[in-house]
């Protein structure tokens, strides 16, 4: 499935696969002009606008591969490196990274391919880089510097993901401001590149865009916008086969004396998620819970911070039984959280394993199998007042209780971007 | 100039740009991963740094998690499509009569200044782009493609950078 990470075929094979699409890189920046620092600077003065055109380009056809793609399901999208949004430095560095832009008449990529067909201005400018990436080194030494540059941290957010609309629409919208910009630059050429007057300058579109070209785009996107995304059942398939067994091999069911062992190692951080409606977990949770409705639990902040958490958290998710927690477990898992796990049987296995005194809680005669509603009735609310929320001895003894240990942490894959 | 008439013109830029987004894509697909050079050209700063001064690049976070003790900070993917990227450029400079020894600059400035001001450009753009964890290349185009918020902030803040400065610096070029 891809995307492929091109290194499992051996350091040797992976690294070509690299120097061949560096090479295609280089190849399509010098054949477009972009070798030579007039061109781009032109950018600034509207009288080239081949930057803007180039750009875009090759932004909106990547971007509609890659989408058809995963509307297909040949490429899982959950899987390809998303740059993170850190705000405050990307609007910095952006804003610092157009000045030098304009000062030195290259970005780090174009230098590259102006020195390496002899443009001396170009190998300044490389060195100019080396320099400059030097200094950034130096300074994050700066402790207010390196707050800086991990300020407004969002992880993982795509466009879609902020304006709240699927893969889609937004796909379509950039699209259309692409054409936009390609007929404003067609038009700026003309006016200030050419010198021609105003009133002689043609205001059709299809002047100074080819219709074959916007055609094809159009068609994508609006493919993407039919197909759509792939549902969350697609996403899943999409996984690694061993991932998925996990489920069926019940190998992230932990049992709830595991969970009470986790929750009492001060060596592990327990973050139990309780998909239970209010007014279920004001009833009855486990010690630290946290109510989190597994109808609101796809949230980008919430995501976010799950996968963020130190490698020795332990994200556990409860519910009733165990129908929304392994629903929930499909969804956290498919947008790349770690070290997830569900309690097996849920609060009602809880209850049932560790005993509820009679005076608290009686069982219901009859619960529905799979209906995921609490089997116990409760006098009265108690949230997590209760021993059995946290059912230690006084002096932190665990109950005597057997089960098969599933919990094992995995270390974090630390993945990064190719700029990055 | 001479060496204009003889070189080949660049292609039209709406070609261009397909090919750059089929590259682009190839490299979301192969490999996960968009294009880069900052991080690379990073990277091979912190091994010449290593080369004299290994020390120090043990003592300063940044480059320590690359280079440091028996790190080479070279040996890594991204340092194999820079190299890519600039036998690509040379390969198209070679076959379409590009490659030449000479300066490209605005006509009112002398080569000279071209050179002092294409250094501090660059150091300023090697600053900004791994404060904003990637360049035009790694951020604008790969971010762009897959749809990253912050790619996208970034774009459009190199944009009005660019255009914000360009007229104060106009002798530069025009």
């Amino acid at each position: 499935m891809a995307p492929y990470d091109a290194m499992i075929y051996g350091k040797l094979a992976g690294y070509a696969i690299y120097l061949a699409i560096g090479i295609g890189f280089g190849m399509a920046l010098e054949m477009s002009g972009f070798g030579d620092s007039r061109r781009l600077a032109a950018q600034f003065y509207l009288t080239d606008m081949r930057v803007l055109k180039v750009m875009f380009t090759a932004i909106i056809v990547a971007m509609l591969l890659i989408f058809v793609f995963w509307s297909f399901g040949w490429l899982n999208f959950d899987n390809v490196w998303v740059n993170h949004t850190i705000i405050w430095p990307q609007i910095v560095g952006g804003l610092l990274l157009g000045v030098g832009f304009i000062i030195g008449g290259f970005c780090p990529g174009t230098s590259l391919v102006a020195a390496s067909t002899l443009k001396i201005d170009g190998i300044f400018f490389v060195l100019g880089v080396l320099f400059g990436v030097y200094l950034l080194g130096e300074t994050l030494s700066i402790p207010a510097m390196n707050m800086f540059y991990n300020a407004g941290d969002y992880g993982r957010l795509t466009l879609p993901t902020l304006f709240g609309l699927g893969a889609g629409p937004v796909v379509v919208l950039v699209i259309f401001m692409a054409l936009f910009m390609f007929y404003g630059a067609g038009i700026c050429e003309k006016y200030f590149g050419e010198k021609i007057p105003w009133k002689d300058i043609s205001l059709n579109p299809l002047k100074h865009i080819h219709p074959a070209f916007a055609g094809v785009l159009i068609l994508l996107a609006l493919v993407i916008l039919v197909k759509g995304e792939p549902s969350l059942q697609d996403r899943w398939n999409m996984l690694p086969a061993a991932e998925r067994q996990k489920i069926e091999n019940r190998d992230v069911y932990i049992h709830p004396a595991e969970l009470l062992a986790v929750m009492n190692n001060f060596q592990l951080k327990a973050r139990i998620l309780d998909l239970r409606g209010q007014s279920d977990f004001n009833t009855f949770n486990i010690l630290s819970s946290v109510n989190e409705p597994a109808e609101t639990i796809n949230r980008h902040d919430l995501i976010d911070s799950l996968r963020k958490e130190a490698p020795n958290t332990v994200i556990v998710l409860v519910s009733n039984d165990e129908k929304a927690a392994t629903e929930t477990y499909r969804l956290l898992k498919v947008n790349g959280v770690q070290n997830l796990y569900m309690l097996e049987g849920g609060i009602n296995n809880w209850i049932g394993v560790f005993g509820a005194d009679k005076t608290v809680a009686v069982k219901k005669d009859a619960v529905v199998p799979g209906s995921d509603s609490m089997a116990y009735t409760f006098t009265r609310a108690y949230g997590s007042t209760l021993p059995l929320s946290n059912p230690i001895g006084d002096h932190g003894e665990q109950p005597d209780i057997k089960y098969v240990k599933k919990v094992k942490l995995q270390l974090k894959v630390a993945k990064s971007g190719g700029c990055g | 100039m001479k060496t204009e008439s003889s070189a080949k013109p660049y292609i039209n830029p709406y070609i261009g740009g397909i090919f750059l987004g089929i590259v682009l894509f190839a490299a979301y697909y192969l490999t996960g991963n968009g294009l880069g050079a900052s991080g690379a050209l990073s990277r091979l700063q912190i091994f010449i740094l290593d080369l004299f001064a290994s020390s120090h690049v043990d003592r300063v976070a940044y480059f320590a998690e690359k280079g440091g003790g028996p790190l080479i900070a070279i040996d890594n993917s991204s340092v194999l499509m820079l190299a890519g990227t600039f036998l690509g450029g040379m390969i198209s400079g070679l076959i379409n009569r590009r490659f030449r020894l000479e300066t490209r600059r605005g006509p009112q400035i002398t080569d000279r200044q071209r050179w002092i001001f294409a250094f501090i450009g660059g150091a300023i753009m090697g600053y900004a782009a791994r404060l904003a964890r990637g360049c035009t290349s790694g951020q604008a185009l790969s971010g762009g493609a897959v749809l990253s918020a912050g790619s996208w902030a970034f774009m459009l803040c190199v944009f009005a950078g660019g255009y914000m400065l360009a007229w104060f610096v106009r002798r530069l070029w025009q």
